[in-house]
């Protein structure tokens, strides 16, 4: 039975890379070819750095996704605050609507905000390109933000931050001092998913990018229409390596924070 | 200082991205394009009513295949020692952080009709075959990029079911395949309906899969959606209508699947 769940886990694992080392052997073929390999090669490495519209839709993509995810940590960590201390039906109505975008599928959030868009685009001086992109990032971002804020703030004591003040803290320090700490975990990883959210979208991209402003993803939709392009396997392969190293570096730091925790509560 | 205040901007964003233009979505679909009320939309999206049944289809079965292969994975994870565990989840997920139109490109390159599967097949004399641009190679992407959406729940309340409880139901005379009905599945409910919709939504929804894997002959609703907007066939109110059905849909599964869900399941 164990044997037979190892097998199973190697068959699963199999099918769910077999199909990126593909990718990344193919990125050294000489041909085109999809299928044969005849020579080892970089040129499509080459090729790809030299490709101004990869290179300039990724600094694109990533002053997006910085932008972004900064807007939408600072939005979102004050609405969080906020919200946790409004009455319970406000409250309700409000994460009800904070969780649309995430529930909705992403085609509908695309196309509501193109719609929106189009609106203002014929009333005003408003033109699809970054400044589109950026709002309907910050859109699908801030959601996520507040989701991983505020459950923080059940675990949080209340009284924590009535005592500061009544130690001589103004609100404002006790917030700082008490509260911010407390809700800090919730703030970053929230940061870092809208970070990774916004540097991964295509659908809600494509909807409100339109020509002057293209993010990595909508580039490289552009390129898999076309029949072959073998710089899409380099791309991917250079993709997946840093993945791999962030996941590696990652999984270090938790290690190294489990170990001291582990320490601090031995001493 | 009253704290609420501090919401107040995001509360204005809010309504401006998120309400406004849902409620755009409701007024173009019952407009016409010059502004009056009209019912045409949503009875003209009638006729797509086989597109909309392909789509609910094909995504049903890839739900279905995907928790097919991702219970048994789950599992076993789930008993695996605590250190193994971690590494294996982040063996599983790391695909994921790869932009999904890499990995759907990955399959063009599998399944093309000169592609490494019809030339593996093609040494041992069969074949070739018409692997791509049909709709099994379709339901083939939405298994593949779908897949880790179903395990990660259906793994978080697996874990969480104590090992004791297997052997008490076991001790109890429970056969293994009465304690796999009488007790995992029941304890792991809310993972296979959180799985359940975190795979159903995106693959209903998806115009990518079926343009990159099914060819012309395999629109989906996104699809449909996407050619009234950005395609050739420019027409909102009737992408509005389309959309808002897709959305009761939707909704429609997800009460659904609500009632198969404890209580305070909340489902994202």
């Amino acid at each position: 039975m164990k044997k037979l769940g190892k097998i199973y886990m190697a068959a699963v694992l199999m099918f769910l890379y077999v199909p990126i080392f593909v990718l990344i052997v193919f990125s050294f073929n000489e041909s085109k070819s999809r299928s044969v390999f005849s020579g080892f090669t970089l040129d499509w490495y080459e090729k790809l750095f030299r490709n101004d519209i990869i290179i300039s839709s990724l600094i694109n993509t990533i002053i997006i996704a910085v932008i972004a995810s900064i807007v939408s940590t600072i939005l979102g960590t004050l609405a969080a605050i906020g919200i946790n201390n409004m009455r319970k039906v406000p409250k309700a109505l409000v994460m009800n609507v904070t969780n649309m975008p995430i529930i909705n599928p992403e085609i509908v959030t695309g196309v509501s905000l193109m719609l929106l868009f189009v609106f203002f685009a014929a009333r005003m001086n408003l033109e699809f390109g970054f400044v589109t992109l950026l709002i309907a990032h910050i859109t699908f971002d801030v959601p996520y933000v507040i989701l991983n804020i505020m459950p923080k703030f059940k675990q949080l004591d209340p009284h924590l931050y009535e005592a500061a003040q009544d130690l001589g803290c103004s609100p404002f320090k006790a917030f700082r001092k008490v509260v911010l700490p407390e809700i800090m975990p919730g703030v970053i990883s929230g940061f870092l998913m809208a970070f990774t959210y916004s540097l991964d979208d295509f659908v809600i991209s494509y909807f409100t990018s339109g020509s002057t402003s293209q993010t990595l993803p909508i580039t490289i939709y552009s390129m898999t229409r076309r029949k072959v392009s073998p710089e899409i396997n380099a791309l991917s392969t250079l993709i997946f390596l840093v993945v791999v190293i962030i996941l590696i570096v990652k999984n270090i730091i938790e290690n190294k924070q489990a170990k001291r925790n582990a320490s601090f509560r031995r001493n | 200082m009253k704290l609420k205040v501090l919401s107040a901007p995001y509360l204005v964003w809010m309504v401006i991205f998120i309400v406004v233009p849902l409620l755009m979505v409701a007024y173009f679909a019952f407009t016409n394009e010059s502004g009056g009320f009209t019912m045409e939309n949503i009875s003209n999206v009638g006729q797509y009513a086989n597109i909309f049944v392909r789509s609910i289809w094909l995504s049903v079965i890839a739900t279905l295949i995907c928790l097919l292969i991702a219970y048994p994975v789950a599992f076993t994870l789930s008993r695996m020692e605590k250190h193994k565990q971690g590494t294996m989840m982040m063996l599983v997920m790391l695909p994921m952080w790869m932009n999904f139109l890499l990995r759907t490109y990955a399959w063009m390159t599998l399944l093309g009709n000169n592609g490494i599967i019809n030339n593996i097949l093609g040494f041992f004399g069969l074949g070739p075959f018409k692997l791509i641009n049909t709709s099994g190679a379709v339901v083939l992407g939405m298994v593949y990029n779908y897949l880790p959406f179903m395990i990660l729940p259906l793994y978080s309340v697996m874990e969480k079911i104590d090992k004791s409880v297997l052997e008490a139901a076991q001790d109890l005379g429970c056969s293994s395949r009465s304690t796999l009905f009488r007790v995992i599945i029941p304890l792991s409910l809310p993972g296979i309906t959180s799985g359940i919709t975190m795979v159903f939504v995106p693959a209903i929804s998806t115009f990518i899969i079926s343009r990159m894997l099914g060819g012309g002959s395999n629109l989906l609703i996104g699809d449909l959606i996407e050619m009234q907007f950005l395609g050739n066939s420019y027409n909102p109110n009737l992408g509005a209508a389309i959309s808002l059905v897709l959305m009761v849909i939707i909704l429609v599964i997800m009460t659904i699947m609500n009632q198969f869900s404890p209580d305070d399941q909340v489902l994202i």
